[in-house]
């Protein structure tokens, strides 16, 4: 156990966070000028911190794959984003976030880090209003808000459907006054391949320059990786194409414990997949649920009849539907926990109630919040006597001003009018809450390897309530990494530049060179695509979003198996000196050919359900999850040694003093 | 379906690109238009040629990576969406379809259909943020109320993705429509007013120094803006711009 120290500070809970920021050693305003950070992302995570550590006076240099930081994946977030503001005077309190926070995540987060969000989490709002993120407001000209599965309160601040690209577009302008001052160099197009460890120490990164193809060595006092999520693993996800697992996983070969990597959370509210071409799910935003009402037929023959296409939803009477999340979970209803949602979804379609083509879809209505929001403004605009046209026409209205662009993009993709006829959604791949391991401070368990956002295992347990993801982002990168890294940094004034020509950096300068001559060598089979999406289906069937110990036996044997023949046969045209877009794919399923197995073994010891991992054999008689407290309250990190098969677990104990452990109900 | 492709392939910056015809069979409407070269790749690696590239990420509209000219058109014919949402059914059977990259002389062609848009990213560099420290001290969100109205004309500004289609579709090749999305965006908020005048001169200086061409008022960025930002948008940057000027 000694290995994996938490660091979480004595004392009351509500006091921790202050009395450690009291604690850490600073770094004189003068000395930070000779320091070196390497940040790794530049999503909200990344961009943040990178800013925040430019404007502490650090030397920053940036990295993303994408041509320019605006484009990371953070700029894909819809919904909104969480904190404890309670400008709605509907009892909020950053207890009441953390609470729901930790139960939301069933019980597999760390207490301390949770409550040191929630803190935060108020700041964030004001720290994005004053860069000139356009959040929604009211009439009043005060912030508006809506809420969002798993809570009761209304605690989530918006721009339209389009909150991570406006949040984004605030650290990414933050990042640009550090540019434009010289205190950030951002490499664009540059990926990192490989971390430099020099006496124990993380010390460097080598870098891929994307358009030439050439190796580069970048030195550091400290390396931060901010480098999102591995939910591709699944190859059809909601994440952008190029999500990947690469930078973590080469700082978990270098002995970064990898966390919880089965803790995967499957997003109810996506459009189905549509054929064998498809390239990714696209995500409609959980808010969607606020007011639109989740339906299957009640009778199969219907459900058989729509997927037939001989009958339309519409033409299907109330009392003939069944709208089963307010039938089992009475007191949220729509607004269930993702994992609560996604799951009865599937247990609906399993049973034979899909109503799409392939049986692998539900309805998510807006009918009966367009009656209601027409009758609303029929009153409140004086208008006696409408008609059902003109209430139907207001309520459109209401409808389209809140979730406009979202079923534009509906329609856009499916080519059906959601105002009219009810959208289909089924599950998929959304966020890893897996991820690196980290203590309090966000380092892992190298020295001066810090990883923040999606990228870290910590905060969300095994599920994660929605809206909290761009929390956490802005909180580690704006809040916590700058001052907790100083602590670290304070031991590092004297050190000077890191030189890059030493043995530690040619050694990893070679591993990497050799990496990409073997996979330039493959035989030539198959494509890279090939291999993902072999991969990817079976981390849908046998580690989705229902797992047993025989099927993640046999998903253990069949990646083992699958990596052997990409290594031997992948095919990949072109040269590595140049732009070879087959290669950087190539080299990031590589990876996930290595993590999808120590994902299906981590599922595999896990004896117990709770949040995004579900195990058939641990289920309570009406199908809830039944999580085993008594064995398996730990955050599993595991320790590289070779193949995945050998990876060695260790367990951090999560000790809950101020939470008592419920049942999770929903009830 | 069964098209037909013509596309540009150029090897680096350096060479002489062309376009290169290729027949392509079993497209379904359903696919997106990414997804359709997604297929064609697949084809070209089986048979031991190069696949095409081209920029693409989230495959949603909204970053701004994906930069296809399609039949002359940024992003394709259809409106309002960024090429990543443009699907097949909008295509007929047997049609041919010219596929190049974004064509400004701030935009250099990097690879095949990929150009270098990091000229977009000195404009922004050059002021568009507020010079705000991120130090947690700021105040209460609530404290600067904003009128919906307001907010709203900002947050349509600022939905700008940093496509370029604009600058592709525009005869001049004028970055105009992008530069004055973010400039409107803050102009119409509170934050926004202490740099204003900086902000708008050190932008538009910045933009000329890359080489964008001068806006004739034509009104092409405004059609083949995927996110429909509005000509008022320039309107209003000019009006900064040139009371920025006589204050300064
Ligand atoms: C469609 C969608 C909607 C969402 N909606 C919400 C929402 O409403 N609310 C919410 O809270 N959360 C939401 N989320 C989740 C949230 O957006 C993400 O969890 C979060 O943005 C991740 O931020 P990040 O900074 O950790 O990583 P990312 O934004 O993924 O950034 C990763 C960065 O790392 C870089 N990178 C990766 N690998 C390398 C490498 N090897 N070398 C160099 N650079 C590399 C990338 O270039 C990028 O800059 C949503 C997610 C999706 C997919
Ligand atoms: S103004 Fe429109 S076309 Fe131009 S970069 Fe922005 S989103 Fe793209
Ligand atoms: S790929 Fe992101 S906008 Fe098209």
């Amino acid at each position: 156990m000694g290995i994996l120290d938490s660091k979480v500070p004595k004392g009351p809970l509500a006091a921790k966070w202050t009395q450690h920021k009291n604690d850490i050693n600073l770094v004189n305003p003068a000395n930070k000028r000779n320091i070196d950070i390497i940040v790794v992302g530049t999503g909200l995570a990344g961009g943040s911190a990178a800013a925040t550590l430019a404007e502490l006076g650090y030397n920053v240099k940036t990295f993303c794959y994408q041509d320019s930081p605006r484009r990371a994946h953070s700029i894909a977030a819809q919904g909104g984003i969480n904190a404890a503001k309670n400008y709605q005077g509907d009892g909020d309190s950053p207890y009441r976030l953390f609470y729901d926070t930790i139960k939301g995540g069933d019980y597999r987060s760390r207490e301390a880090n949770v409550y040191r969000l929630a803190e935060e989490s108020a700041n964030i709002i004001d720290q994005c209003v004053a860069q000139g993120v356009p959040f929604a407001r009211e009439y009043g000209g005060m912030l508006d808000n809506r809420s969002f599965g798993g809570v009761l309160v209304s605690r989530t601040f918006y721009a339209k459907g389009q909150t991570g690209q406006q949040l984004l577009l605030g650290a990414y302008s933050a990042m640009n006054r550090q540019i434009n001052r010289g205190k950030i160099q951002s490499f664009n197009r540059h990926e990192m391949m490989d971390m430099v460890l020099v006496d124990g120490k993380a010390r460097g990164i080598i870098a891929r320059d994307l358009v030439t193809g050439k190796i580069e060595r970048h030195s550091a006092h400290a390396v931060v990786l901010a480098t999102g999520g591995y939910g591709n693993v699944f190859f059809l996800s909601t994440n952008a194409m190029g999500s990947n697992v690469m930078a973590a996983w080469r700082a978990h070969r270098r002995g970064a414990f990898f966390a919880n990597p089965c803790f995967t959370q499957i997003h109810p509210t996506c459009i189905p997949v549509s054929g064998d071409h498809q390239s990714k799910l696209t995500l409609m935003s959980e808010s969607l649920r606020n007011d639109g009402r989740i339906w299957v037929p009640k009778r199969k023959d219907d459900a058989i009849a729509i997927r037939e296409g001989k009958l339309k939803p519409i033409q299907l009477k109330e009392e003939d539907r069944d709208y089963y999340l307010e039938r089992r979970y009475p007191a949220f209803g729509n607004l269930v926990p993702r994992d609560v949602a996604s799951r009865a979804a599937k247990e609906r379609c399993d049973a034979g109630f899909g109503v799409n083509k392939t049986g692998e879809a539900v309805y998510l209505d807006f009918a009966s919040a367009i009656q209601r929001y027409g009758e609303e403004e029929a009153l409140t605009h004086g208008i006696k006597n409408a008609d059902d046209k003109e209430i139907t026409r207001l309520g459109k209205k209401v409808v389209e001003a809140k979730y406009g662009n979202l079923f534009q993009m509906y329609e856009k993709i499916v080519d059906e009018n959601p105002y009219e006829t009810p959208m289909m959604i089924y599950p998929a791949v959304h966020y890893t809450m897996g991820g690196l391991w980290v203590d309090y401070n966000l380092q892992t368990t190298i020295e001066g390897c810090y990883c923040a956002g999606e990228a870290n295992f910590s905060d969300h347990g095994a599920n994660r309530l929605g809206a909290s993801a761009l929390m956490q982002g802005l909180a580690d990168g704006y809040f916590v990494l700058p001052y907790t890294i100083g602590d670290y940094l304070s031991k590092d004034i004297r050190t000077g530049a890191i030189p890059t020509d030493s043995p530690e950096f040619d050694a990893a300068e070679k591993t990497v060179q050799d990496r990409l001559d073997k996979l330039m060598a493959g035989s030539g089979q198959h494509s890279v695509d090939f291999y993902h999406k072999k991969l990817g289906k079976i981390m849908w069937d046998k580690c989705g979003m229902a797992r047993n110990a025989e099927h993640l036996q046999e998903a253990i044997d069949e990646i083992s198996a699958l990596r052997a023949d990409f290594w031997a046969n992948v095919k990949i045209p072109g040269k590595a000196d140049g732009m070879n877009q087959e290669l950087e794919k190539a080299g990031r399923v590589a990876d996930f050919l290595e993590l999808g197995e120590l994902f299906a073994k981590d599922a595999l010891t896990r004896n117990e359900s709770c949040g995004g991992h579900f195990r058939e054999e641990y289920q309570t008689a009406e199908g809830e999850a039944l999580r085993d407290d008594e064995n398996f309250k730990f955050v599993s990190a595991w320790e590289y040694k070779g193949e995945p098969k050998d990876a060695v677990l260790h367990k951090e104990e999560l000790k809950y003093e101020n939470i008592e452990l419920k049942t999770r109900s929903y009830k | 379906m069964k098209l037909n492709l013509k596309i540009w392939r150029q090897k680096d910056a350096n060479a002489k690109g062309e376009l290169v015809t290729y027949p392509i069979k079993g497209i379904e409407g359903d696919m997106s238009f990414l997804e359709m070269l997604d297929v064609l790749n697949e084809e070209l690696i089986n048979k031991g040629d190069e696949p095409v590239q081209f920029d693409h990420d989230c495959r949603e509209g909204i970053c701004g990576a994906c930069s296809l000219q399609i039949n002359g058109e940024p992003h394709g014919p259809d409106r309002l969406v960024t090429t990543c949402q443009l699907h097949m059914r909008k295509f007929n059977d047997g049609d041919t379809i010219v596929i190049e990259p974004f064509r400004a002389t701030a935009f250099p062609v990097i690879n095949d259909l990929i150009v270098d848009r990091s000229s977009f990213d000195r404009i922004q560099q050059a002021g568009g943020y507020i010079s705000v420290n991120t130090s947690g001290n700021t105040v209460d969100a609530n404290a600067t109320p904003i009128n919906k109205h307001a907010a709203d004309e900002a947050m349509d500004a600022a939905t700008c993705i940093g496509c370029g289609a604009c600058v592709a579709a525009c005869k001049n090749a004028s970055a105009m429509l992008f530069t004055s999305a973010k400039v409107s965006q803050f102009a119409l908020l509170p934050q926004g007013q202490v740099e204003a005048v900086d902000r708008v001169q050190n932008m538009v200086r910045q933009m000329d120094l890359e080489g964008f061409g001068n806006c004739t008022n034509t009104g092409a960025c405004e059609i083949e803006c995927p996110k429909g930002i509005s000509l008022e948008n320039i309107a209003r940057m000019n009006r900064e711009y040139l009371s920025a000027t006589t204050k300064g």
